[in-house]
């Protein structure tokens, strides 16, 4: 815990920061600023190789593509910002998805009811994650590795190998893929939830105790215990809230693809930590903000679509990704070298 | 004697599983004195603090605060009564700003409907509120409440805690070997906090392993041995490898003589 005698001159004001440790700073209070310029940055680039880029369709048709994965985001951040991860996330939202669906063609249940299943099974499942991680002492990596197969194969068990086709489904589930102009603009209604969700988290990760509660148990676990924040609560109450916002995006899911199939949805789970690391979210937890997320899974759209765009094969997409991931984690660590 | 101890452990016991920690200690601890709590390694301190602070719960045993009974399951517990506890550790959140810090936990919230439906913190109060805990304690090295405790140095970080246990604490405020982290320099601002809680009229208790430390700044010195208290004696009536002599065994004291009246 000593300081060098430059960092305490530089503490007392004494020393001028150089332009690079002032760099390092601001990035490290304000973590979103390097996803926002990520995301400027790419757009301008993908405009500059193929003026169809900014075409509103194809601009409406990045957000909608990018709401499910963008939904599942919110979750996976909750729990990676108190130093946790979850695997599963992407099988809790097509498993969810799946008892929506099923429900609503097999039961015949006819709306709200299918809707209100899936998200207690979206509760339920995270609610197990939660016990198994804060009870059972079990690190996050092991517990949602299995319970990511176990997930999995209840919703291949569930789905008796049969997708549900859009006929099959009611127009309740089938809503959040209903579009509607802003502008020249296309948006559907699970892009509006979307972005809804992340307002609300947003607000509560910022402004409530919760949220100042979730970032102190990130941040330092035993601080936050001495300081009589009931960790063990806030972490069970982040993979319940995160079960929530799966079941969510596996409706989002239903709407965008107009049907329900185990498999959609299977990149899920990998997708969505991408999103969270290039959202500039730190993954030793405590630091990072919840809209970096969404500039995270934009991200990954734009460059899908930009290289799409611009004619490169597929396997391109994969490997900008790669190196995106990569990139983003090496700022992380370069920034989180300015503590201390 | 006539006064009342503001807190006082009576015939503490713990044990883990074979492990005696403490067989019968005692503590009595006086309006506005720093009471020093010293001891080898076994010797049965920590866990008597533990107890106190409600991180563990005795096996048998009495604890009374300003004369009543109480009894302790959680930390929280301890902390809902009055006493405070700063840890060794420094245990500050790097990454939230000093005033999240000292309400962490105890978070204020807005007046009216924003506050109790919209459940939105005041941060605003919180600042006021933390700047004037800072200042009270004449803790001048802290500038800029809003900013994070991981620019703070090691010192500064144990300022923020002390002035948290400062802030809510009526009655007793424990000091977990707060310097233990710590450099010189800095360990000597942490003393000076402690000398201010005391002119506070606070009672403190003190656990280090720093026996110039004890010396400058404790009222009285308990002596811990093998689980139970050995003695209490003063800075002005003992010397230092006195109290040295009574820890490790080679000063015996007989038991029924072994506590010290206070000095007020």
């Amino acid at each position: 815990m000593t300081l060098s005698d430059a960092e305490i001159a530089f503490q007392s004001g004494e020393g001028k920061p150089s332009p690079r440790e002032r760099i390092q700073k601001a990035l490290h209070r304000y973590p979103s600023i390097s996803p926002g310029l990520v995301l400027l940055l790419s757009a301008g680039v993908f405009w500059f190789l193929n003026p169809n880029f900014k075409d509103p369709f194809n601009l409406s048709l990045v957000i909608q593509q990018v709401a499910v994965v963008g939904a599942v985001a919110i979750g996976q951040t909750l729990i990676i910002l108190t130093a946790g991860i979850d695997l599963s996330c992407g099988a809790i939202t097509v498993f969810t998805s799946m008892v929506m669906g099923r429900t609503a063609f097999a039961n015949h249940l006819p709306g709200w009811e299918s809707v209100l299943l899936g998200i207690s099974v979206g509760l339920l499942c995270g609610g197990i994650n939660g016990f198994l991680i804060t009870r059972v002492k079990l690190p996050p990596f092991i517990v949602t590795l299995g319970t990511y197969n176990i997930f999995n194969a209840l919703s291949l068990l569930y789905s008796t190998g049969r997708d549900i086709g859009t006929n099959e489904l009611t127009k309740l589930l089938l809503w959040t893929g209903s579009a509607f102009n802003i502008g020249s603009f296309s948006i559907t209604v699970g892009v509006m939830i979307m972005i809804l969700m992340y307002a609300f988290l947003a607000y509560s990760l910022r402004f409530t105790a919760w949220g100042r509660h979730v970032y102190a148990t990130g941040d330092d676990i035993e601080a936050a215990r001495l300081a009589g924040i009931e960790t063990k609560r806030v972490i069970f109450s982040v993979y319940l809230v995160a079960g929530f916002i799966f079941s969510i995006a596996a409706w989002i899911l239903i709407g965008r693809t107009q049907s329900a199939s185990a498999n959609n949805g299977i990149d899920l789970n990998l997708d969505s930590i991408t999103a969270v690391v290039i959202g500039g979210t730190s993954l030793f937890g405590g630091r990072g903000r919840i809209i970096g997320s969404l500039y995270g899974a934009i991200i990954v759209g734009v460059f899908r679509d930009g290289l799409t765009l611009a004619g490169l094969a597929p396997y391109y997409q994969s490997l900008a990704v790669g190196i995106l991931v990569i990139t983003a984690v090496s700022i992380d660590q370069w920034i989180r070298k300015a503590r201390n | 004697m006539s006064i009342q101890p503001a807190l006082e452990a009576k015939n503490l016991t713990k044990t883990y599983g074979n492990v005696v920690a403490l067989s019968g200690a005692d503590l009595q601890l006086y309006p506005g004195e720093v009471l020093a709590v010293v001891g080898d390694n076994g010797a049965g301190k920590s866990t008597l603090i533990k107890c106190i602070s409600g991180a563990e719960i005795p096996d048998s045993g009495e604890i009374t605060l300003e004369g009543e009974v109480v009894s302790f399951h959680r930390p929280q517990d301890s902390r809902a009564v009055g006493i405070e506890t700063v840890y060794q550790s420094l245990a500050v959140a790097p990454a939230l700003d000093i005033a999240a810090n000292l309400y962490l936990g105890r978070e204020i919230r807005k007046k009216g409907p924003i506050g109790s439906i919209f459940r939105m913190l005041d941060n605003g109060a919180m600042k006021t509120a933390s700047k004037d805990h800072i200042a009270s304690l004449g803790i001048s090295t802290i500038q800029n409440i809003s900013q994070a405790v991981e620019t703070l140095s090691g010192g500064q970080r144990q300022a923020v805690s002390v002035a948290r246990a400062a802030a809510f604490s009526s009655k007793v405020i424990i000091l977990d070997e707060p310097t233990a982290a710590l450099g010189v320099r800095e360990s000597n601002q942490v003393l000076k906090l402690i000398e201010q809680l005391r002119e506070r009229g606070l009672p403190v208790i003190l656990i280090s392993h720093n026996m110039p430390q004890v010396f400058e700044v404790a009222d009285r010195i308990q002596i811990q041995r093998l689980g139970k208290r050995a003695a209490v004696v003063t800075p002005k009536t003992h010397q230092m490898n006195e109290v040295v002599g009574i820890m490790t065994g080679a000063i015996k004291v007989d038991e029924k003589d072994q506590t010290l009246k206070p000095i007020r």
